[in-house]
């Protein structure tokens, strides 16, 4: 059984300059964990320390029962598919595919059937004796793709692999690579700063920041309960309301609504709501907790439209930068130049205004 | 509309506009060229009073009984071989180091180009001095080293005088060559060595299977840039042996410099030339079809 594991892994590049800190996870075999963050967070030179194409600094990384870190890259038995593809210009398809066969000395009939079975797989049969020049994004996508799988690897390390492609492929294509990775059983790691493709893509998610990780959790974990406000404002599309409110014993105050706060042992003296545009839903007649606002821009994304929303009675209702709340409506839904919303209970979350961490859930 | 006007007028505009350039163009290249070739089959020299005689392929029968012509094809042949191999070796190898990152290699890699910057004749002198017999630098450190016990007649002696200008050759183009070269590798995406080393390669195999075959296109450009001007070879050796000890190190273009210049034998001068002209051309040919080949291999047809 395969299983991948970095334990306390570290890499300083300068005092400055550290974009991994002490970082311990695992993949199991049948994971697919992506490393998922802005750029510059570190998710991509993790990939090249798991990769060998970098050593650390400091800590172990196991595959199985082997500790790799100080091995070379050829002789860790992974195979990574890089942003730019890397394949090689001057070899064939199949002579691609091949390469890391052959410099195994695989027997050539072996070889054969191999990039035969792959290349059936990834609908590759026809483009074999041709050059990586001749070839669309799609197919040099899927040709790099090729290259990984047809080496059978313990681990697969896959690099923003579908940044390079147009948007209409790019979905196409994560749905293949769905399907592809899902038929086999080694782990992979994939590094992507698109939180679309972690969300579809994944088992696990690892959100990186800064060169910490902030969650490990599956995709509706991270979606449900992010454990800090980082994580609640980069998964999420349109992005999460943050908004910084004035508490009032255990009430928080927005706007003119009163806000009940969760339980919790001490309030902090910041304390910020966030609650997702999509959960955010127009207020019927009569209905209780709703925050009055007038709506001054809306984007209309096709199924959707996204008001934004200047909430009515609070302090800096009048000033440069007033409280807005963002809510995402069906297009169908009529609304009025001013605004009730309901803000459900169980879609908010609270974090600490000074530490970002999540506040409530009986946590703290 | 310029583009409603009938074909027939628009080429007629554009051969307008091409004509300065091709009469300059058969002024400076044609004219010589053919001038060569019909001088070539005439016998022109002092014994007939420079008077144009007409001569078919005599010159080219006299020319293959004329050893020293052949031996001077051969110096030629024997210096563009050795110097070049040299120069391919150390230009790589010194491409290679400087393609690595390290600290100060901005300024090594200007350094580096100095030789080449340099007037021939200059450094040949320079060269000279060095290899010079009795106050030499070259023979007073090998002397204090102790690896020879008395003077070396460098350029005194037939093989050591063409040793003497591969090395002062060697010195001065390797860095042409390592230039043209990291510009190649430069070209080479670090991408493609990490993918490599993943696929299970050694170093040397990367260099083998990604670094040769992608820098093929500079390396066939470099040989065919030395090859014409180490097959064209003069100033170097007029400078520091002026094709002596006995002839051991005339080159073609010397030879045929002294025929027409100091012998003032003019048919058969033109003769020598056409001969070596057409080896060079058919040479250089021969790469540049290598070296479109070399690129198909790259580049695709989209």
């Amino acid at each position: 059984m395969t299983r991948l594991e970095l334990q306390n892994l570290n890499k300083v590049y300068s005092p400055q300059s550290i974009p991994v800190k002490n970082l311990s996870l695992s993949v199991e075999e049948g994971e697919f964990l992506t490393l998922l963050g802005p750029s510059g967070c570190g998710k991509s030179t993790i990939l090249r320390l798991i990769a060998g194409l970098e050593s650390p600094t400091a800590g172990q990384i196991r595959i199985g029962d082997r500790e790799v870190s100080k091995l070379r890259a050829g002789d860790r038995n992974i195979a990574m598919v890089f942003q730019s593809y890397a394949l090689y210009p001057h070899m064939t398809v199949y002579e691609n595919i091949a390469s890391g066969l052959k410099l195994r000395k695989m027997p050539a009939r072996e070889i054969q059937q191999r990039v035969t079975e792959v290349s059936w797989v990834l609908g590759l049969e026809e483009f074999l004796q041709r050059k990586p020049g001749q070839l669309s994004g799609g197919q040099r996508q899927r040709v790099a793709v090729g290259r990984a799988l047809v080496r059978r690897p313990d681990v697969f390390l896959l690099d923003e692999p579908l940044s390079n492609l147009d948007a209409l492929l790019r979905e196409r294509v994560r749905a293949e690579l769905k399907q592809l990775f899902e038929s086999q059983r080694s782990p992979v790691v994939y590094v992507t700063h698109d939180q679309t493709e972690a969300m579809t893509l994944s088992t696990k998610v690892a959100v990186l920041s800064n060169g910490f990780l902030q969650q490990l959790d599956s995709p509706q974990q991270i979606y449900n309960y992010p454990i800090n406000q980082f994580v609640a404002s980069f998964v999420g599309s349109p992005q999460m309301n943050l908004i910084p409110v004035v508490c009032q014993g255990q009430y928080a105050l927005l706007g003119t609504s009163k806000i009940p706060l969760p339980a919790m042992t001490m309030i902090p003296p910041q304390v910020i709501l966030g609650i997702r545009p999509e959960q955010v839903r127009l207020a019927s007649e009569g209905q209780p907790t709703t925050v009055q606002g007038q709506v001054f821009l809306v984007e209309n994304l096709g199924m959707h439209n996204l008001l934004s929303v200047r909430v009515a009675g609070s302090p800096g209702e009048t000033s440069a930068a007033p409280i807005m709340l963002r809510a995402l409506l069906p297009a169908d839904q009529p609304w009025r130049e001013s605004v009730s919303l309901v803000l459900p209970p169980e879609a908010i979350h609270w974090f600490d205004g000074q530490t970002g961490g999540r506040l409530g859930d009986g946590s703290s | 509309m310029i583009s409603s006007k009938p074909t027939t007028q628009r080429s007629f505009e554009g051969w307008i506009l091409v004509i300065p350039a091709l009469l300059l163009l058969a002024l400076v290249f044609a004219y010589p060229i053919a001038r060569a070739f019909w001088l070539s089959l005439f016998t022109e020299n002092l014994g007939t009073r420079l008077q144009p005689v007409f001569a078919g392929l005599g010159n080219f029968g006299r020319m293959a009984g004329d050893g020293r012509f052949w031996q001077s094809l051969q110096n030629t042949g024997v210096f563009t071989l050795l110097s070049v191999t040299l120069e391919m070796l150390l230009g790589t190898t010194i491409a290679l180091v400087l393609n690595q990152s390290f600290r100060g290699r901005g300024a090594l890699r200007a350094i580096v180009l100095l030789p080449w910057a340099l007037p021939t004749a200059v450094m040949a002198l320079a060269w000279t001095w060095i290899f010079n017999d009795q106050y030499g630098v070259l023979n007073d450190v090998l002397l204090r080293l102790g690896l020879v016990h008395s003077s070396i007649n460098w350029l005194g002696e037939p093989s050591l005088a063409m040793l003497s200008l591969v090395v002062a050759d060697v010195w001065k183009t390797t860095p042409f060559i390592s230039i043209i070269l990291l510009a190649g590798l430069q070209s080479i995406s670090p991408d493609l060595y990490e993918a490599h080393a993943i696929d299970g390669a050694s170093p040397w195999q990367s260099f083998r299977k990604i670094t040769l075959p992608l820098l093929m296109p500079q390396i066939l450009i470099a040989l065919v840039f030395r090859f014409a001007q180490a097959f064209g070879l003069f100033d170097l050796v007029q400078v520091m042996t002026g094709g002596g000890p006995g002839g051991s190190t005339e080159t073609v273009s010397l030879y045929i410099y002294a025929t027409i210049m100091r012998y003032l034998d003019f048919g058969y001068g033109a003769a020598l030339v056409v001969v070596t002209f057409s080896l060079l051309v058919t040479v250089v040919s021969l790469a540049a079809r290598l070296l479109r080949k070399s690129a198909n291999l790259l580049l695709s047809d989209e």
